[in-house]
Formats: C-alpha cells, structure tokens, sequence
C-alpha cells in the first residue's frame, strides 16, 4: 500500500508543483521536498526489517490476464536506491528552486523534476518487469523534457533528441528483453523469477533476452557506444545534471543490472559482455576527460567512466566485485551529486564553468571551496572519504578477478590515476592559483545551494568513518539482494599494510606527477585525441539522423506521389489479388444454368445495362455517358421491382431522376472530352478493371450459392405488426426499428445539402 | 437467373474501376456512381432472388409466409439515399473544382508537376 501510495503522491505533486510555485516562491522548493524527505524516512526505517533478505510486495491487478500488474518489490536493493533517489532528490528540489528561480518557466521545471523522481523511484521499487517498463519508458520522456528546457536553442533541443532517441531505442529493445524473459515463467514478476533462476538461464532464450536487456542498461547507463549522448545532455540546467547524471537516470541501467543479476547473471555471456564494455568504457570515459575544459564535461565523461567501472564489477560477479559494486555506486553518488551541484554554484557566481577562465575562488568563496574539495578527495579515493573505501574494494575485487586479472588492473589503475589527477586538476586550479578578471566579483552561494551539497560530503565523511557502523549495514541488505550467494564483506577503513594499499598509494602518487606535469599531459591526450578520436560520436549520430530524414523523405515521395489513380490501382491490384487467393481456395461453385427461369424481358433489361455500362466508359460523348448513368439507373429499378424490392424501386427511381437532371446541371459548364491517356494506359486500366468485375462476378456467384441462416429478419417480422403496427416491413424498419439511422441518414443529406448550397454561393462572389 | 445477375454486377464494378482510372474528373463521379450502383445490387442479389413476394405483411396473426428478407432492403435504401447525397455533393465540388482551377485533369492536381 504504501509504495503504491508514495509513488502516487510524487505523480500528484508533479502535477500540482506548476500551479503552485508562483505563490509558494522561495518557499516551494523547502515544502516539496517535505515529500521526498517523507519517503526517505520510511524507507530507512524498513531497513532492519530488510537487511536479513525479508521482501515487502504490493499488487495492483493491470491486465492479470497476461501477467501485467503494477506491482512493488521491495528489498535492500530497493532501498539502498531509494536512499539515493529521495535523499539527493530532497537537496536538489531546495537547490533548484532557488537555482531557478531568475528562469522562466521554473514552476513547469519543478513539475518535470518531481515527475521524474516519480518515474525513478518507480524503477528501484517495481515488482513487475513490465512495471518496470513502464517507470523506465517515464524516466526517458521526463529527462527529454528537462534535458531540453532551454528549448529556444537549438543545440539543446537536438541533445534532448538524442538522449530521448537513444535511451527509447534502448527501452524498446529491453521491452523485447523483458518478454522474452517472461516466456519460460508465464509470468513478468520478479519475485516468480526469483524463485527459479536457472529456468531463464538454461532456456534457449537466455542469449536474445540477454542482448536486448543489455541494450536497454548500456543506452540508459551510457556505456560504449551509446556513451555520447550524456556530455550532450550537459546542455540541461545544473539541477538537472545534478540530479539525473549522478545518481539516478544513468544509474537505472546499472540498477537494472544489478536486479537481474540472480536471474541473468553469472554466465560466460553475462561476463564477457559486461567485462568488455565496462571496461572499455571505463578506460575511454577517464581518457576523454582530461582533455575538456568544461566543468561539466569534465563530470560527464568522469560519470561515464564510472558507470563503466560499475557495469565492468557487476559482470566480473565475485563477492568481492559485488561489494565494490554497491559501495562504489554510493560513493559517486555522493560526490557526483554534490560536484554537479557546486559546478552549477561556480557557473552561477562566475558566469563561466570553463576551468581555464577560473581560478583563486577560495577568496570569494571559501566554504563552496571546502565543500567541493571534500568531494573531490572523495573521488580520488583518500581516507577518510568514502570514496577510498570503494577504490580499496575495486582493487580488491580486480586482484582476484577470474580473468583478465592484470589488464583489469592496468585498467582500474589508468581510470583512478586520472580520477586524482582531475581532482586536484578541479580543486586547486579553481579554487586556488591565478585570479582572473571576473565580469562580476564572486561571492559565496546562497545557503539554499550549499546545503545539499554540505550534507551530501557529511554523510559521505561519516559513512566513510565509520564503515562497519553505518555504511555496513546500509549496503548490506543490496548486496544480499544482488547477489544472494556472496554475503556483504565486513568494511574496514584499515586494512593493514598490503598490496592493495600499495595501490592507493601509487595511484595516489601518479596522479599527483600527472598534475605536476598537467600542460604537457593534457598537450599529450589532446594530440592522441585528434589523431584517432576525431570522427565525434554525436555527429556520426546526427549524420545518420539525417540520411534517415532523407531516406525516408525519397521514400515518401515515391508511395505519396499524388496521382489519385495510381492510390486507387494500388487498392485495386491489392484487393484483386488478396480476394482471388480465397477464391481459389475455396470450393468450386456449383453453376446450374437453367434457362427456365430467365424470362425474356428481364434478360433484356440485363443486356440493356450492360451495353449502357460498356458504353459511357468507351464513349467520347459526354451526353452518351449521362444517357446510360440514367439507363442503369432505371434498370436497376427494374430489377429491383422484379424480384420484391417495392420500396427500393420507388425511392431509386426518384433519386435517379434527381441525379441525372443534377449531373446534367453540372455537365452544362463543363469541358469536352479530352483524351488524356495513351492505349497503353487504357490497357493497362482494363486489365485492372476486368480482373476487379470478374472477381466480383465470382463472389456473387459464391455468396448465391451459399445459403446462410437469416436469423435476424425473422424478429422483424415478428414484431412488425405487433409491436409497430405496419405492414410494410422495409419501411418499419426504417422509420421505428431502425430509426436513429434514419435520422442519422437525414443528417448526411443535411449536411451535403448546406455543403452545396455553400459551394455554389461561394461561386457567384 | 443468378448467373446472369453476376455478370450484369461484375460488368457494373468492371466499368467503375476504369472510370475512377480516368484523369478527366467527371468521369471520377461517374464511377463513383456506378460502384454505388453495383454495390446495392451487389447487396441485393446475395440476399437471396425472391420473385412476386415483397416484404409486406398480408396476415397479421404472425403465421411464417413466405416474403423477400425486409432487412437487406432497408440497408440498401438508406444506401441509396446516402448515395444521393454524396454524388450530388461530389457533381458540386466537381462544378467548384473547375471554376477554380479551369482544368478538368486531375494530374494537374498534383504538385509532383
């Protein structure tokens, strides 16, 4: 109930957030966040209940049918997820608010931002993989919305395509993904998958299901060679980055990962796949960044090395790269977050977020200085940070890997000395060294946008501090839940004097060398850089963008050529041939030609249409085409009149009547003939008309012989007398059966009657 | 009686399809009228020929008699009634379509020209 609730009430408050920030102000962004801080709570207090491996669920019956529900599951993963959803949700609705609040449209953002966290949360907590799907689907369409909010330039608007593009291609395949890992259980709920996970693994669906959910993590989580759209996606206000960059949006597909772990995981595919990736990843998001000078950038490519980091652990599968896993996702959570806050606080103050127009900020600002510094220490891994317990974890992890082990090492040694070499890099160049010539004199943030950013580096302090107390049983419960096998390691910030220690040390000291020799390093990967990474990926991506336009547009043109007569043969060619397929099919019909019952006069008649038929479409003379409309006409009436239709006969010989002396009218002020098609088209057309008429001969034919019950009939008769009084059934049927259609019918003349007499007073102006 | 009715349609919607063919916008309707024809009877004939008995009720006890089905025949007359409007609608706009444009080509129409 609860969950459901929740995820309600966040929904409700998107929507209401836009109506109500004008006259809340300053205030709204504190109130909203009562929301978030609500949930945070509650989710907090279920974790001793949890950390034992206990699961809450709630169903909420969808399409039962098919085994679609809404329903919410909840464990340690879920709650260690939710913990970062809500807690840094809690700090970026206050920041934003206040970061906004010169921008227009900022009651409509605070929607879009609450609305996402809806659709975020939404993800850790699903119990159902199509649930998921749907919260997953969420995230993609509220993030194009916040990622394009500057929407009046165009650089901003293509990049809130490409991530939309991207991320929903990858919701797509994982759609497929998802039913396909449905098939074997008959059911889309995690905690049925659960129960039996070798049944997806051994079946032979594992591999195409394993691809496609692959495809929906890797887009979502920004790994190779989808990674390029999230530095796009750096156009979107500093709240949004923030939020969706850092902890959640491009965290789903690692929380994706790590929720099928139990059931997709821990197979050669599942290890190769993800170690590939992962890795190369992690290696080429590190490199990237040394080059840019972008504050943001910088934190962009850094995030995707770290989500390769995350996606390289999961598939490496050990309890100690499980463990790194879960800690490392914390630890950048948390400095990622607060890094984004504090790069949108410099932007704000200085005007600029380019690394080589700041510097000697300590002076204006000495607080934002020390907190951003305590993240950035976070990130270069030293103690008492959190962060170096998540680096000492990851060299753990990679000195027992399976496979691999060195190059793994090499790896996570190259990413982590580029990790301290931009921490100090972001560190000491903007907050200390040369002051330049500000446009305005910067001054310290406002509280509002600090105190997310001071609470975040806090806990991290703290957790880090005392990890067996707090970060221990915080992470323990997710990492039973990922990995139900390799029970939570014990945390320790000490661990003695050994190789992993080692490790820090050197990565410590390389990285420092690297910042003493900055310019020539940087020199370094710009020229490698233009060398072998010239071609940018997202313009590979907006070229293929085009060429489909293109494409399609050549395309178009081809099917939409505009000539009525070619619409209307591809109708009849296509109908022609779907309809002689049955007939062939079906039995033969018997034909009795019994002369008997073909009186004279009546086949007369027949002849008389025919030749009138055949006439108006060969003659040149338009008044020979209008005497045989009228001859068919009136020998349909005949026909009519011979085989009992009374009432059809009178009303077709008026309306006939009327037609003719109509057409007549029209014709007066029309053209000649003109003969506009050659032989070869009339041939052509012919052909096309003598297939259409002969198969219709053979249907009548078919549905004459053909006798079907007449069931519904037999109730007009009945009640025709008795319950309407008129003897004529055709028109009781007309006038009180059937008489809203009459009226309806009396509506078309209406309406075809004010069109005419509109058109022809349109004409005498 | 059947085969013959066959043919007579068959030719009906032969004829229509190469009218709604032509690029002269007159005979566009024309077809269009005609299939409207061919499709009445097209209802007609397949509900069943009854020869002499129109749906008209002679005693009212409600004993079973032997009458043409009334149903088909309803639909058809409101067909033919629609029809009417549609093709006095579509005459019109023809009438409009060459006071405007002084062309009775439909390719002309087409903005690939």
């Amino acid at each position: 109930m609860t969950t459901g609730l929740f995820i309600a009430l966040l929904i409700l408050l998107a929507f209401l957030a836009p109506l109500t920030r004008k006259y809340l102000k300053n205030a709204a962004g504190w109130l909203y966040a009562l929301l978030p801080l609500t949930g945070l709570v509650y989710y907090l207090s279920l974790l001793p209940d949890i950390i034992d491996g206990q699961v809450i669920t709630e169903t909420y019956a969808w399409i039962p049918v098919y085994g679609i529900n809404f329903s919410f599951y909840v464990d340690g993963l879920s709650i260690l997820f939710s913990a970062m959803v809500l807690g840094i949700g809690t700090f970026i609705l206050i920041y934003a608010n206040k970061y906004m609040h010169t921008y227009p449209m900022r009651s409509r953002f605070m929607g879009y931002l609450i609305l996402f966290m809806a659709a975020m949360q939404g993800i850790v907590v699903s119990g159902n993989l199509i649930t998921m799907f749907v919260f997953w689907e969420l995230t993609s369409i509220s993030s194009y919305m916040l990622i394009g909010y500057h929407h009046e330039k165009p650089e901003s608007r293509t990049s809130a395509l490409q991530a939309l593009l991207i991320t929903g291609f990858g919701g797509l395949a994982l759609l497929g993904g998802f039913v396909l890992m449905g098939q074997p259980y008959g059911s889309y709920e995690l905690s049925v998958l659960f129960s039996d996970p070798d049944l997806i693994r051994s079946g032979s669906l594992y591999l195409p299901a394993l691809i496609l959910v692959l495809l929906g993590a890797f887009t979502k989580s920004a790994q190779f060679p989808f990674h390029f759209w999230l530095p796009g996606a750096m156009v979107a206000p500093s709240p949004v980055s923030a939020f969706l960059h850092s902890a959640t949006m491009v965290k789903a597909g690692v929380f994706l990962l790590l929720r099928l772990n139990p059931v997709m995981g821990g197979t050669e595919a599942w290890h190769i796949m993800l170690t590939a990736f992962g890795g190369f990843t992690m290696v080429m998001g590190a490199w990237l960044s040394i080059s840019q000078t972008d504050l943001k950038k910088i934190l962009a490519y850094t995030t995707v090395s770290a989500l390769g980091t995350m996606v390289l652990l999961i598939g490496n599968g050990t309890q100690y790269a499980i463990n790194a896993a879960i800690i490392f996702l914390l630890v950048h959570a948390m400095y990622k977050g607060t890094l984004f806050m504090m790069a949108g606080n410099i932007e704000k103050m200085t005007g600029t977020r380019d690394i080589t127009k700041l510097g000697g900020l300590y002076t204006y600002m000495p607080l934002a200085a020390f907190i951003m510094t305590a993240a950035l220490v976070s990130m270069a891994g030293i103690p008492p940070m959190l962060g170096f317990l998540g680096k000492e974890l990851m060299y753990e992890s990679k000195l027992m890997a399976p496979t691999v082990r060195y190059l793994l090492l090499a790896a996570t040694f190259f990413t982590n000395m580029v990790l301290v070499f931009l921490s100090l890099r972001l560190s000491l160049d903007v907050f200390w060294g040369k002051t330049p010539q500000y446009a305005k004199t910067p001054k310290e943030p406002y509280f509002p946008l600090l105190l997310g950013p001071a609470l975040l580096v806090m806990a991290s302090l703290l957790l880090g501090a005392l990890p067996g107390l707090l970060a221990g049983p915080f992470t323990a419960g997710a990492i039973t839940a990922t990995s139900p096998l390799h029970p939570a390691l014990k945390l320790k910030l000490w661990h003695g004097f050994n190789t992993v220690l080692l490790l820090s040390f050197l990565t410590l000291l390389a990285g420092a060398i690297l910042y003493r020799h900055k310019h020539a390093f940087i020199r370094f990967a710009e020229k490698i850089n233009l060398k072998y990474f010239a071609r940018e990926f997202s313009k590979g991506f907006y070229k293929a963008q085009n060429d489909f336009l293109v494409f399609t547009k050549l395309q178009t043109s081809r099917i939409q050529h505009g000539y009525h007569r070619f619409y209307l043969m591809t109708i009849f060619v296509v109908a022609s041939a779907l309809v002689w397929v049955v007939i062939w099919r079906a039995d033969p019909i018997m034909l009795e030609l019994n002369f008997a019952d073909m009186p004279l006069n009546l086949v007369a008649v027949l002849a008389l249409i025919i030749t009138a038929a055949l006439s108006a479409v060969v003659s040149h003379s338009r008044v020979i085409a209008l005497v045989a409309m009228g001859v068919i006409g009136f020998g349909i009436t005949i026909i009519f009149i011979a085989f009992s239709g009374v009432d059809l006969a009178i009303t077709m010989v008026m309306v006939e009547v009327l037609m003719v002396i109509l057409a007549m009218a029209v014709l007066y002020h029309l053209p000649k003939y003109t003969k506009y098609s050659d032989t070869g088209a009339r041939m052509r057309d012919g052909l096309v008309a003598a297939v259409v008429g002969v198969f219709m001969m053979v249907l009548v034919l078919q549905a004459g012989t053909s006798q079907l019950d007449i069931p519904i009939s037999e109730f007009f008769k009945d009640k025709s007398y008795s319950e309407a009084f008129g003897r004529n059934i055709v028109n009781v049927i007309l006038v009180d059966f059937r008489a809203l259609d009459t009226l309806g019918e009396i509506t078309v003349i209406a309406i075809a009657a004010i069109g005419i007499f509109s058109m022809i007073k349109l004409t005498k102006k | 009686m059947l085969f013959l009715l066959a043919v007579v349609i068959g030719v009906l919607y032969g004829s229509a399809v190469y009218l709604l063919l032509r690029r002269n916008i007159f005979k566009l309707v024309l077809g269009l009228i005609f299939l409207g024809h061919a499709t009445n009877l097209l209802l007609f004939v397949a509900s069943g020929l009854t020869s002499g008995y129109p749906a008209f009720l002679r005693n009212i006890a409600g004993e079973t008699e032997m009458m043409a089905d009334p149903l088909p025949q309803a639909l058809i007359l409101t067909a033919i009634v629609i029809g009417l409007g549609v093709t006095a609608f579509a005459l019109v706009l023809v009438y409009r379509f060459y006071s405007v444009t002084k062309t009775v080509d439909l390719d002309e129409l087409s903005e690939n020209e």
